[in-house]
């Protein structure tokens, strides 16, 4: 039998610079939108310059309080009526919080997009954070951190974080801890709104079936009036060398049946020159098929993990490159001693013809996929905005894809992997 | 795309049933590969054969080798898994449209040539067992096991789908390879297909490529349905932590019944809203429903609170899962709960409550319906516990349902001796929990 071609539509209209709008606001957002006349369903999504990196040491879970209260009350509408509003049309909103950036998405029937963008300005310009909720959230967030304590994954990324970003924002955990969260108050919740949030360097995406005329319309008139003149100035923050040497921590949690382990350094940002050699390469070392070559080594062949993999996490300052493994408390050595055999063989030998090519079909034929929704779409448009990566990014990415080598691949890896330098974390039950 | 098209089955001669769906607005195409086989088709001793088996689809057949299989996917820019459920067992890949045949011939081939290799099982049971200790590490686990256990004495939902380590230890390749043979015929399997591409040339390769393959024997099933509730179960399971987890689960009808529409609101008013969505789509939070409200926002009892209702061949459980406010105690929050529930049985829900239930499972289905993946998924599913009708009409039956159908079901199932109230206790707290 020979294979079939089933398509029907013959070209895939990424999205571009001719069907996507850019502008900004009339005070200064960055504002994107993209056309999909054949749905019924808007997405909106965006980010603010007000991430975890700026929580003040004693204050740490500030800018994640922060976000996780602007919900609960604005100068004209309570916690319930915010959410009856959304609620009663399916729609949803929520406020997040990253390292640099307080993020936010929400979706609504199309016809209820008014509703959704008045909803997200009047909780980002107007919230008052009342003592009763915000309370009542502190309770919710210590409740978050006892679980946290708790969680084998959570713990061995923290002790991960701590160890890889040693006098680094980074070491932080943007949730806190139960002291930090407990000596927070309503004023340093509303001095940190004051502060951080505002339309500078803000960006706001929207995808749904609407013409681009109506829709900037509606973004100017619920957004494009906020100011904020005493707004703080995005940070930067340093780079972050690799370890000097290999260290090793285990974060003993009694009475669990198994240990999450990961293993690493740091990684690229995501504008290095070399990103996307080092992305491929990821893919080849644990993510390709059944996690890549570590998912053959320590799945497949030793049966020792049901996942073991390994990943890049890159933004804008320094990121990660790691693995990652659940395995029974006795074998997590074992399972080292093969990630660390693959990490060696890694930045030993460049990878094969045939695997380079598997991970770039891979790459280029999965990007339909990503963006088959409208968020998908507006999830898309905000990384090229925030790493400014240009509006036909991606119509150029198979290009950039294509263009890399085992050669410039194995100089990504070298570039940051050394099986020597490694960050050695896990928890479980006492070793 | 519409949502509510009907899609009638197409069925070969060896009783494979296929159903095909075109969706024009992305050059892709979602398979789906369903079988009626779960964890309720497992008896002690067995269980976590299923999923075993589902681990095993990925070994190989003679015609490709593990590796190739999970490679040549991948290459092509698809996605691909599977799932092992109460009810079904379903393998999905969904790739660009131009690539979906090396996926269609990959699912045919393994429908009946899979390798049990004794060395792939060796070191599988080991990759399941550490999957199972995963799951371990979390105290709703070790709740969800034990409420199970206690709310079916008879029926085979009484086990968790992973099974238990001491079978996952024992089961050997003759069981897997049986259970294999037994379950994963064109007669006991759905082929479901949407996306870019023309229904008749579909067909026609689906026929290709299945029709040979024989019919087997009606599976046997395990006909041990549950009797009636006499009273509540409690239970409690301790371990390690700070947190204290409620789950308070209510046997309820299968997704065929009638009473289960006006259970769906039910859940949506006291609960929340859930969807149909295994992929994407998102979901609409809770906060205005009955027990958030009072349980989460007015009485402080608990920090959070959500519900669900499994869609199932046989009667199964509401669930209402909460987490313990630190300042409170079990009996306060019980208490509160039972206050919102007796306040539905005395009164039927505001018109008003129902539209609202209504608008948001039109959202739901709006949003999930961007992915040809979840279009897919739908027809498959339904067709587990029902057939497709059941996911045309959802719309229509939960705008049929009325305030007092609504009533009736919170009399008739959500009584205390029809239920299990299963609690997580850290073991400092003790069981007093104060």
């Amino acid at each position: 039998m020979t294979k079939q071609d089933f398509s029907t539509l013959k070209s895939n209209s990424l999205p571009g610079s001719d069907d996507i709008t850019r502008i900004q606001l009339k005070n200064g957002i960055t504002f994107l939108f993209r056309p999909n006349m054949s749905s019924m369903t808007a997405s909106i999504g965006g980010y603010i310059q007000a991430g975890s990196i700026y929580d003040p040491l004693e204050k740490l879970g500030l800018a994640d309080f922060t976000t996780s209260t602007l919900m609960r009350g604005t100068q004209t509408q309570s916690f319930q009526e915010i959410y009856d509003s959304l609620e009663s049309i399916g729609a949803s909103l929520g406020i997040g919080c990253g390292p640099h950036t307080s993020g936010f998405g929400g979706k609504a029937l199309a016809e209820d997009l008014p509703t959704l963008l008045n909803m997200l300005a009047d909780v980002l310009m107007n919230p008052v954070f009342p003592k009763k909720d915000i309370e009542r959230v502190r309770s919710q967030l210590l409740t978050g951190l006892d679980l946290r304590a708790q969680d084998t994954n959570s713990m061995a990324m923290l002790e991960f974080d701590k160890l890889l970003f040693k006098d680094h924002q980074y070491q932080y955990p943007s949730d806190g801890y139960i002291e930090t969260i407990q000596a927070l108050q309503v004023k340093d919740l509303a001095a940190f709104h004051q502060k951080h949030f505002g339309p500078k360097d803000m960006t706001l995406a929207i995808v749904g079936p609407f013409e681009s005329e109506s829709v900037i319309s509606l973004a100017e008139e619920h957004l494009g009036g906020w100011l904020n003149e005493v707004q703080a100035e995005a940070m930067k923050v340093p780079d972050m060398p690799s370890p000097e040497n290999s260290v090793q921590i285990h974060h003993a949690i009694a009475e669990k049946s198994q240990t999450d382990l990961v293993v690493g350094t740091i990684g690229p940002s995501r504008n290095w020159d070399g990103y996307y050699s080092a992305l491929l390469g990821n893919s080849v070392l644990g993510q390709f098929g059944m996690m890549g070559r570590i998912g053959d080594s320590v799945r497949n062949e030793a049966g020792l993990a049901y996942y073991a993999y390994s990943s890049l996490s890159a933004s804008i300052g320094p990121g990660q490159w790691m693995v990652s493994a659940g395995v029974a408390p006795e074998n997590r050595d074992k399972a080292l001693d093969l990630i660390k055999t693959e990490l060696r063989k890694f930045v030993d030998q460049p990878i094969t013809p045939e695997e380079l090519q598997d991970v770039q079909s891979n790459y280029i034929g999965k990007l339909p996929l990503s963006l088959e929704s409208n968020a998908g779409v507006a999830s898309a448009l905000l990384t090229m905005e925030q790493h400014q990566l240009g509006l036909d990014y991606l119509r150029n990415y198979e290009k950039m894809i294509r263009e890399i080598t085992p050669g410039t691949i194995l100089e990504a890896a070298r570039e940051f992997l050394d099986p020597d330098r490694l960050v050695i974390s896990s928890a479980g039950p006492e070793s | 795309m519409s949502l509510l098209e009907t899609i009638p089955s197409v069925f070969l001669d060896n009783g494979l049933e296929i159903k095909l769906k075109e969706i024009r607005s992305a050059p892709l195409i979602s398979s789906w590969v369903w079988y009626r086989v779960g964890s309720r088709d497992e008896i002690p001793g067995k269980h976590g054969i299923s999923h075993w088996v589902e681990h095993m689809q990925f070994k190989g057949t003679e015609k490709i080798s593990p590796d190739e299989m999970e490679k040549s996917v991948a290459r092509s820019g698809g996605v691909w898994n599977a799932f092992t459920y109460l009810d079904w067992t379903t393998y999905f890949e969904t790739m660009p449209a131009d690539k979906i045949d090396l996926a269609l011939e990959l699912e045919a081939d393994r429908m009946v040539n899979t390798t049990y290799d004794e060395k792939e099982v060796d070191s599988e049971r080991t990759v399941v067992i550490s999957e199972r200790q995963g799951r371990e590490n979390s105290p709703g686990f070790w709740l969800s096991e034990a409420l199970h256990n206690a709310a079916f004495r008879i029926h085979p939902y009484n086990h968790v789908i992973i099974g238990d380590q001491v079978d996952l230890e024992s089961i050997q390749k003759e069981d897997l390879l049986g259970h294999y043979k037994t379950y994963y015929s064109p007669n006991n399997a759905v082929v479901a297909i949407a996306g870019d591409f023309e229904k008749d040339k579909m067909l026609q390769r689906i026929t290709e490529l299945y029709q040979d393959i024989p019919s087997g024997d009606d599976p046997p099933r395990v006909n041990r349905p549950e009797k009636a509730q006499r009273g509540e179960h409690r239970l409690t399971v301790e371990g390690p932590g700070e947190t204290v987890l409620g789950d308070v689960a209510y046997h309820t009808p299968s997704a065929s019944e009638p009473d289960f529409f006006p259970l769906l609101i039910l859940d949506s008013i006291l609960s929340g809203p859930q969807g149909l969505n295994m992929f994407g789509g998102g979901g609409i939070t809770n906060k205005t429903s009955r027990l958030y409200k009072r349980m989460v926002e007015d009485k402080e009892v608990v920090v959070d609170i959500h519900g669900g209702l499994p869609a199932t061949i046989d009667p199964y459980l509401y669930s209402l899962n909460f987490i313990l406010h630190p300042n409170s105690t079990t009996e306060d929050a019980l208490k509160i709960l039972d206050e919102e529930i007796q306040r539905l049985q005395d009164s039927p829900p505001q018109a008003d409550e129902i539209k609202r239930a209504v608008k948001q499972t039109q959202a739901l289905f709006a949003y999930g319906g961007e992915s040809i993946t979840n279009q897919a998924f739908w027809m498959g599913f339904s067709e587990m516990f029902a057939s497709y009708e059941w996911v045309t009409s959802y719309l229509d039956n939960i705008a049929a349902v009325t305030p007092d159908e609504v009533q009736q079901v919170a009399q008739q199932y959500l009584q205390p001796k029809n239920r299990i109230v299963g609690i997580y206790h850290p073991h400092k707290k003790g069981n007093s929990n104060q």
